[in-house]
């Protein structure tokens, strides 16, 4: 008993920190923000799946508001329940709030300022590197899987998503309706199977 | 009543911008400008600046800063609880759906149809990072001067020590920017 609750302790705290810090140091919006947190909690503390951590994305991607935001709800609620959602939303918040308060007092001299300026281009490059290092390790997965469907699906998004400009919910829930179709087939060619 | 106000405006946006901070832009400007008038186009503009350049999500750093320019503080913090409150309610029922009804083979089937799809979209995401940082006019096109050599070198630099030394995200991001300022600063000289 005194064993869980210190665990649980522990979870807040991580919860709170990762997400602190991640959205104090994240540039660039909510991809950036969730590819970070595949990293601390897929990679680094092993307390998420990385399939699970995908359907999370998927969650958080198709529904409303900051995907950031999103992403914490549902990172935390999988960490610790409805606390975990209250701990990991405060953490993407407090330090944006803080930030953006302090700088709308003065926003003129930060907007000129080319030093920020220059910081901020060069970190692009830095930004573009982390979502492709993730990329790689999630295509590799997806190859793995020895299933081409799965890579058709995969190649046939990209193309839909970057070159089409579809929008992504409209992506997500087409993909979604087949994935049910293909599951229903697949049940009624082999009952037993799967 | 302006906090009513503003509560309201960044609960709408909270509630109807899919796919993150870039589609909440036009359902930003239409509640500060064309239904409220809180702020000029050029106050608008410098709010998109500042709202990318500075970290966070972009639609929480949008309602800081409209929420303070109008009503300081307590405005400001009005103003974030509207964005963020319908994900805080949508997306805890997800979660807790997502909880309940995972093992369904329905749903397994949906998700791992899902999964190369997401994988897919954060790649289309890193790749419109990506391109403008490459090329100087932002299209993929092979001439000299459209090429910017340091940052391909900084996002070569980057990928190494990411992979190969295994250094946090974090601080590869923050070095990239240190090397652009040092590399700005030489050849200024």
């Amino acid at each position: 008993m005194e064993q869980q609750k210190t665990n649980r302790l522990e979870i807040m705290k991580k919860l709170f920190f990762s997400t602190f810090y991640l959205s104090a140091f994240t540039f660039g919006g909510g991809y950036v923000i969730i590819t970070l947190l595949k990293q601390k909690f897929v990679d680094e503390l092993r307390w998420i799946s990385e399939d699970e951590m995908l359907d999370l994305v998927a969650l958080a991607q198709s529904s409303p508001g900051p995907i950031a935001v999103n992403g914490a709800i549902l990172v935390g609620y999988k960490l610790a329940g409805l606390p975990g959602v209250l701990i990991s939303v405060l953490g993407a918040v407090i330090p944006p709030f803080v930030i953006l308060t302090v700088i709308s007092s003065f926003y003129t001299v930060f907007k000129s300022n080319m030093v920020i300026k220059t910081i901020l281009t060069g970190m692009k490059a830095g930004v573009a590197a982390v979502i492709m290092s993730v990329v790689f390790d999630m295509m590799t997965g997806v190859t793995k899987s020895k299933d081409p469907v799965l890579v058709i699906v995969m190649i046939a998004a990209f193309l839909a998503n970057y070159v089409l400009h579809i929008n992504v919910v409209v992506i997500i829930l087409l993909t979604a309706a087949f994935g049910a179709v293909r599951t229903v087939l697949s049940q009624r060619e082999s009952p037993h199977g799967l | 009543m302006v906090f009513l106000q503003l509560f309201f405006a960044f609960l709408q946006i909270g509630a109807f911008s899919f796919g993150g901070g870039y589609a909440a832009m036009p359902l930003i400007k239409a509640q500060v400008i064309d239904t409220y008038s809180w702020m000029t186009i050029e106050n608008f503009t410098d709010l998109v600046t500042i709202a990318e350049m500075t970290p966070g999500p972009i639609a929480i750093n949008a309602a800081t800063f409209v929420g303070n320019q109008v009503a300081g503080i307590p405005g400001a913090l009005v103003a974030t609880i509207g964005v963020i409150l319908p994900s805080c309610i949508l997306v805890t029922g997800l979660a807790f759906l997502y909880a309940k009804y995972r093992s369904l083979r329905l749903m397994q089937g949906v998700l791992r149809s899902l999964r190369p799809a997401v994988v897919a979209m954060i790649f289309a995401a890193g790749l419109s990072i990506l391109i403008p940082t490459i090329f100087t006019d932002g299209s993929i096109r092979f001439a000299a001067d459209n090429i910017h050599f340091f940052h391909i070198l900084c996002f070569a630099g980057a990928l190494v020590a990411l992979r190969m030394f295994r250094i946090g995200p974090i601080k590869v991001m923050i070095g990239c920017g240190a090397a652009e300022l040092l590399f700005t600063a030489l050849i200024s000289l």
